[in-house]
């Protein structure tokens, strides 16, 4: 049987390669190399919550009725009975009470939504750490931050199409915000509305949006986010044999066909076991939207906490007596909603986005770099990075002030009134110390190269003195330790020359040398072969 | 990274190299199904097993979606989308974690190394892609300065032409772009204030001291068109102070009867309802982003991100006793925009328009 198998999977590989020359393409790609590493399948949990996103959203297609008519309610939810609410609302109470398995969709979707989210960042989070944004990936941080900055889009999108008061008062906060954009945002407000919050318009346009537009547009980027990976061959940690002209890893067919695969398996079970068990979004609770009532304790999905934090936190009044929100020739400058919801986040993304060029023009590093950086030997760029986390968490933290508050028997104000201040603290603190821990580390490092581990063992010398036995390291322990670029800060041509006259560009030449500074100034260098020699000379 | 070849420093008499020599890659040791056909066996029949469980979980879904009756009672139907649940995740893991297994125990572990090329195009393929684009400049006429007509007009269409698509699109999709619609409500001069939803009138003496209704104006409840619009706007909260704890703006003496005012519910900071009244406080919150406005004194700002206070609804008692409206408000409710100042007015012009504004 083996053999007539193996003649029928020829033949139709025979068949296919005549056709479209797949040969090379199976050729280059069955036997890729990818290097092994658990913070490598952040970004797996990411695509395959979006793939499980895809066939649950197809399912939900089949019972959501995107309209805004109004209804009244006729199913079997008792305490529903009579109300009138959109058709959108109707049939998301139809598809959880009286489809089977409907609701067990609907939880998978969201789910897999806050995990999409979630993956994403934290993902994110591990190539900024690593330093695997740097030359050649550059562009490929860039598609990532934009997939990132849809995933938002395609959450807050969906997450508003049930058309109940908690998703209805969001899209009122984003009205609110739209308006308070200078000259067009009136106007922007009624393109999106069609006409006057919330128009009967805005669902049908927020299910293409969110089935189609933002779908599609994840997708193409996905494509080329991977594409981008195997043209770039993967990053690896620092290890011995692991160079930046090589890649140490285990083919992708079979071992990453087995375990890739099988982790888009592993991610989907989990998903399913929490939507079967834990209730999301319950809408029936909130009821259809109605602009009137509105609930404390109200939350959007986590991925918008830190825009509603940042807009609870900026005042109207700063210390109540000038106003955020300025008249002056007959017109309206909302500050006070301008600077948390579009500038500020603006400038956090802005910052982000651009990150591997800025610190590439600062270091002034151009090589080519596939070895990844332990984040301790890039203390500069993890205490950066912490910063950021610290400034979204505030803001997220902010964001669930009124929770935190009622948990905690706290005073909303003044929580309030600390975030206030500690956005502006914390996560100059955060730099700081982080930037401290992570040349602790260095140091630690060095001191483990040069004196090897602590054994536990004492012993007596003849002489009566007592000493711990350290064991040296092995040459990979070493390695990996020692193996890392020692940039020293940039030296610039003085600023007189030797006739005393005044050089051009040495401005700008003193403020790259001394973003350089920030950078380099402050670091540890690895250990040497001779001062490990000298060291182990000391120790006999 | 040149540790390979190692360059000694000259003046050291001992070759101490500058830099450590990386090591290779780490020693390989075999795993124990590597050598121990038992431990192979043993794998194998986890892995089988694991497919197994998989296999269980699709017919656990299957059948709690045949076998299993779904009535109107919420636990009923929560029971049967967890069994559905449990029995996906079965099938799910089942495979993840059998082929994971497999690869793991079975499949290589033994790292392979590939060389990586750098990403720039040999200078051969480089100075062709210049040569050939030079070609097509030449045979279009770009770049020579021979057609520049026929650029400059071609670009120029190119950057119009989405107007013709854009254009007709965008200005669809404002309905009639009358944004002065802001600026007023349905509230009319005489317009009884009712309960919020039932619509039903409410009397002075109903609003007793320390009391708040949630309002909509008379006749919401059955307009044809823009119930929902006009509701967004309209609705207002109703309360009752002891006269002497409430200080009245300059100009609005009349605009109060005995302790009973009417602010806009709507929050002059991005638009949520503000909904939760403090008696003791006389403090009306926002638990979007937690606007604090105080009534005893022309709901004015006390904390939180508004800037304005919650605009008022001048109101008197007609004679039946019922409360009703003196006009609408005398400036736009809700969040700020740019021509703001342009709708507010003295409150005159919403008593001669009449109904809904469309």
């Amino acid at each position: 049987m083996g053999a007539r198998v193996n003649t029928a999977a020829a033949g139709t590989a025979n068949w296919v390669d005549e056709r479209t020359s797949i040969g090379g393409f199976v050729k280059f790609f069955a036997r890729k190399l990818f290097p092994d590493h658990w913070s490598f399948m952040l970004g797996e949990i990411a695509l395959y919550s979006f793939v499980v996103l895809l066939l649950s959203g197809v399912f939900l297609t089949a019972f959501f009725v995107p309209s805004m008519t109004i209804v009244e309610y006729d199913g079997p939810l008792a305490t529903m009975k009579g109300v009138e609410m959109s058709e959108a609302f109707a049939s998301t109470l139809h598809m959880s009470f009286e489809v089977p398995g409907g609701l067990l969709m609907r939880q998978i979707h969201h789910w897999s939504a806050l995990l999409f989210t979630a993956a994403i960042v934290t993902h994110m989070a591990r190539v900024f750490f690593t330093g695997a944004f740097r030359k050649p990936r550059e562009l490929n941080w860039l598609v990532g931050f934009t997939l990132m900055i849809l995933s938002l889009a395609a959450g807050f999108s969906g997450y508003s199409l049930p058309d109940d008061v908690l998703s209805g008062n969001g899209l009122r906060i984003i009205e609110g915000v739209t308006r308070s954009v200078p000259i067009v945002g009136e106007y922007i407000s009624y393109w999106i509305f069609g006409g006057e919050f919330p128009g009967e318009i805005l669902i049908p346009r927020l299910f293409t949006m969110h089935v189609l537009l933002v779908p599609g547009l994840i997708l193409v980027l996905v494509a080329l986010h991977l594409f981008l990976v195997f043209l770039h061959k993967h990053t690896q940690y620092p290890g011995g044999g692991r160079k930046d002209t090589n890649v140490v890893g285990l083919p992708l067919f079979p071992v990453y066909t087995a375990k890739a695969g099988g982790f888009f398996f592993v991610v989907f079970g989990v998903i399913a076991l929490v939507a079967a068990i834990f209730t999301i979004n319950p809408v029936w609770n909130y009821g259809p939207y109605d602009p009137s009532p509105v609930s404390a304790g109200t939350q959007p999905d986590w991925y918008i906490l830190f825009v509603d934090g940042a807009l609870r936190l900026m005042p109207g009044w700063l210390f109540d007596v000038i106003p955020m929100e300025w008249e002056f020739w007959g017109y309206t400058l909302s500050l006070n909603i301008l600077t948390p919801a579009l500038i500020l986040p603006g400038l956090f993304f802005g910052f982000l986005a651009l990150y591997p060029w800025i610190e590439a023009w600062a270091t002034g590093d151009r090589g080519e770099k596939h070895v990844l950086d332990r984040p301790r030997n890039a203390p500069v760029r993890t205490g950066i990075g912490v910063a950021l986390i610290s400034f979204y968490v505030i803001l997220v933290m902010e964001g669930s002030n009124d929770i935190i508050a009622n948990l905690f028997h706290l005073s909303l104000n003044d929580l309030t009134y600390f975030f206030r201040i500690g956005i502006f603290v914390i996560p100059v603190l955060a730099f700081w110390i982080t930037r401290r821990l992570a040349i602790g580390l260095q140091r630690k490092d060095r001191e483990l190269v040069l004196h090897g581990k602590e054994t536990g063992r004492i012993v007596r010398h003849e002489h009566g003195e007592y000493q711990e036995v350290h064991e040296p390291l092995t040459d990979q322990e070493r390695w990996v330790l020692v193996s890392y670029d020692d940039i020293a800060p940039l030296e610039i041509e003085p600023e007189y020359n030797d006739r005393g006259v005044r050089r051009k560009g040495y401005r700008w030449d003193r403020f790259k040398q001394r973003l350089s500074r920030l950078y380099f100034e402050k670091r540890i260098s690895p250990v040497t072969p001779e001062e490990l020699a000298e060291a182990q000379h000391a120790h006999h | 990274m040149s540790t390979t070849e190692n360059p000694t420093s000259h003046e050291s008499e001992h070759t101490t190299p500058e830099s450590f020599e990386d090591p290779g890659l780490p020693y390989h040791r075999p795993r124990r199904a590597d050598v121990d056909p038992k431990a192979e066996k043993k794998a194998e029949r986890q892995v089988a097993a694991l497919f197994g469980v998989s296999i269980v979980g699709t017919i656990v879904a299957v059948g709690a979606y045949m076998a299993l009756d779904m009535t109107d009672e919420i636990d009923s139907i929560r029971f049967v989308n967890m069994m559905i649940g449990l029995g996906i995740f079965l099938a799910m893991i089942g495979i993840g974690f059998g082929a994971i297994h497999w690869a793991k125990t079975l499949m290589r572990d033994h790292e392979m190394v590939e060389e990586r090329h750098e990403l720039r195009s040999s200078e051969e393929a480089r100075a062709g892609a210049i040569q050939n684009l030079k070609d097509g400049a030449e045979d279009s006429g770009i770049g020579v300065k021979r057609r520049p007509v026929l650029v400059g007009t071609g670009l120029s269409a190119l950057l119009l032409a989405p107007l013709a698509v854009l254009w007709p699109q965008i200005g669809n999709m404002g309905a009639d772009w009358n944004t002065s619609n802001f600026g007023h409500t349905m509230w009319r001069k005489g317009m009884r204030l009712t309960r919020d939803p039932d619509g039903t009138p409410i009397k002075a003496s109903d609003v007793t001291i320390g009391s708040a209704f949630h309002v909509i104006p008379e006749g919401l409840n059955e307009l044809e068109h823009h119930k929902i619009e006009e509701k967004a706007k309209a609705v207002v909260l109703l309360l009752r102070l002891d006269p002497r704890d409430l200080k009245i703006p300059e100009g609005r003496e009349d605009w109060s009867f005995d302790g009973i005012v009417a602010y806009s519910k709507i929050c002059t900071h991005v638009g949520c309802p503000v909904a939760l009244y403090e008696q003791q406080t006389h403090h009306l919150l926002c638990p979007c982003h937690q606007s604090t406005f105080d009534v005893s004194d022309g709901a004015k700002v006390v904390f939180g991100p508004a800037k304005r206070p919650l605009p008022q609804l001048p109101i008197a008692i007609d004679d039946e006793g019922y409360i009703v409206a003196q006009s609408d408000f005398h400036e736009p409710i809700g969040p700020s925009y740019w021509t703001r100042l342009k709708d507010t007015s003295d409150g005159m012009h919403a008593d001669d328009s009449e109904g809904s504004s469309h």
